[in-house]
């Protein structure tokens, strides 16, 4: 449950970066995304043609603050994004380094106290810090989304222990992995962990044929997350057979 | 008469390609400043098919012949395309959505690249020209050959106007660009070279004299207003990444314009009772404005003898 709501799809997907909205369209039809995110601070208010372009696809708007280095910029962004979608979902982004694009933490939890208090419901895009993940907790969120590597780079999950250890420590709180998937198995990867989302969009977005890598992000989803609810296999150190031998005709 | 209403790039493209053929054509100008004043002029179809769909490629495969035909400022030097050590995933990835390009050194191909960048992608069959130099030139064949420019058309209407027809097209948005014109004299490229990067990407198109065009932004907005420090510090920062010398450029200018795009970002040739539509070039107006033109003049011409 993501602030309440219940979501078919477990994969979010980000609406920038496409051939056209045309392709975008297709793209979040056949993923069977429910959750896209969409960025205003670079648009502002002229962007409102694109805008009502995917808010025709009925699919929940997740806004987000990429972009935004200040928790004042991301403030000032989420308070705009509400009055243009809506909504009280904000994908909180505070950026720490330009070239990385590594989540500032400081001014994240910082920013996340004055939404949450002010009434928004935070998706903290986060590392897998577990101290930050404890006080973004304390500000009021109610979600949490570690990263898998930094934003565009396809590294997919770069410290996977990390994750899981969060997992582990974070255990009922919904956890979405979010930036650094390049491919459908390090999305399946995650959601075999117990991720109960992930989020991407370059992986998507910039593949020679969007469409179909979307289908196959929405397959590998899907499947992943039944895997681990049917109940992964522990990895063993030596071979088990899997037919007895005890009690085997012998044919000497 | 047919009153070809707009004189950005595809407004001139159709009344060259109408006047042509025999067509009575005459244009309607308001005067004001078409997107295509800000466009980098590549004749660029292999390329753009990284982002663009197969039929404006396809679209685009006889543009600079169209233009050469016309104009004799076509530079048919090709593309080069680059990417800096840590990004060559980026080349890679651009090798494997286009197609007639072969991997060169360079420095053969641009003396000025030498130890810079190891590899490129050469696209031998592109070109490129100085986008408003090429619509002077088909203003004065236009009125050489008897076509006036007046503000109140009298025809059958075919409406070029880019963005301004959004009143008549609902599905028409616009793709704000920002670009920038250079003086750099310290830097010699004789063609286009497409710089890739993950976020900034910029492509720099030699006008000749030393004056460069760097561009261009594409964000989903219609806000027309000056060009932003933001961009104007990833376009300049690109083309340092490109060549050093760039940062000892003067800044001739900065413009944005708005690309009239439909959702599919695909230009097309439209009918809306007795209005003819030919709009959406997007990004592509230097280079689908000759096809959608011949394409229309020659229904046209069509029509015009099955009724006589």
């Amino acid at each position: 449950m993501f602030y309440g709501v219940e979501l078919g799809s477990r994969l979010m997907l980000g609406t920038a970066q496409y051939p056209s909205p045309a392709v975008l369209a297709k793209a979040m039809e056949v993923s069977g995304t429910e959750v896209i995110t969409v960025s205003l601070r670079r648009e502002g208010s002229g962007g409102s043609a694109f805008r009502d372009l995917i808010a025709g696809s009925g699919c929940r708007i997740l806004p987000n603050t990429a972009g935004c280095h200040t928790a004042k910029e991301a403030i000032t962004t989420a308070h705009m994004a509400r009055e243009v979608f809506g909504t009280n979902w904000i994908k909180l982004e505070v950026i720490g380094h330009a070239d990385t694009l590594q989540p500032d933490p400081f001014a994240l939890v910082e920013a996340a106290r004055v939404l949450c208090a002010d009434g928004f419901e935070v998706f903290p895009y986060t590392t897998d810090d577990l101290i930050v993940g404890e006080k973004l907790l304390d500000a009021g969120c109610q979600v949490l989304m570690p990263w898998g590597a930094p934003i565009g780079s396809g590294q997919g999950l770069r410290n996977s222990a990390a994750l899981k250890t969060m997992r582990a420590h974070f255990a009922g709180v919904p956890l979405v992995v979010d930036a650094g998937i390049g491919a459908p198995s390090q999305a399946a990867q995650a959601m075999e962990m117990g991720f109960d989302a992930v989020l991407l969009n370059t992986a998507v977005a910039k593949a020679v044929d969007p469409v179909a890598m979307a289908r196959a992000f929405g397959m590998a989803v899907s499947a992943g997350r039944l895997a681990h609810d049917a109940g992964l296999m522990p990895a063993r150190d030596m071979a088990a057979a899997s037919t007895p031998i005890f009690g085997m005709a012998e044919l000497a | 008469m047919y009153s070809v209403l707009g004189a950005g790039v595809t407004g001139l493209c159709v009344a060259t390609a109408l006047s042509e053929r025999g067509l009575p054509v005459e244009l309607v100008d308001d005067g004001g400043i078409p997107a295509s004043h800000w466009a980098g002029g590549m004749l660029a179809p292999m390329c753009e098919g990284e982002s663009a769909p197969p039929e404006v490629v396809r679209m685009g495969k006889h543009a600079a012949d169209w233009w050469s035909a016309r104009f004799d400022g076509v530079a048919w030097r090709g593309t080069l395309v680059v990417a800096p050590p840590r990004d060559q995933a980026e080349l890679l990835r651009f090798s494997r959505a286009t197609r007639r390009h072969h991997t060169v050194d360079p420095a053969e191909y641009e003396a000025d690249l030498q130890g810079r960048f190891t590899r490129a992608l050469y696209f031998p069959e592109e070109a490129h020209m100085d986008p408003r130099a090429a619509m002077s030139c088909l203003r004065a064949r236009l009125a050489e050959r008897g076509v006036v420019t007046v503000e109140r058309p009298k025809g059958q209407i075919i409406d070029c106007r880019g963005l301004a027809a959004r009143d008549q097209l609902p599905d028409l948005r616009a793709v704000r660009g920002e670009m920038l014109l250079v003086h750099a004299p310290d830097v010699n490229l004789s063609r286009t070279v497409r710089l890739l990067h993950p976020r900034f990407p910029c492509y720099v198109v030699p006008r000749g004299d030393g004056l460069y065009m760097i561009g261009a932004t594409m964000i989903e907005s219609d806000e027309a207003g000056p060009i932003s420090a933001r961009a104007l510090v990833e376009m300049l920062s690109a083309a340092y990444a490109l060549h050093p010398a760039f940062a000892e450029a003067q800044v001739i200018e900065t413009g944005t314009g708005l690309r009239p795009s439909f959702p599919d970002n695909i230009p097309c040739i439209r009918e809306i009772g007795s209005r003819i539509h030919v709009n959406g070039m997007y990004r592509h107006g230097f280079l689908t404005s000759p096809y959608l033109a011949e394409t229309l003049a020659d229904r046209l011409s069509n029509e015009m003898k099955h009724a006589s």
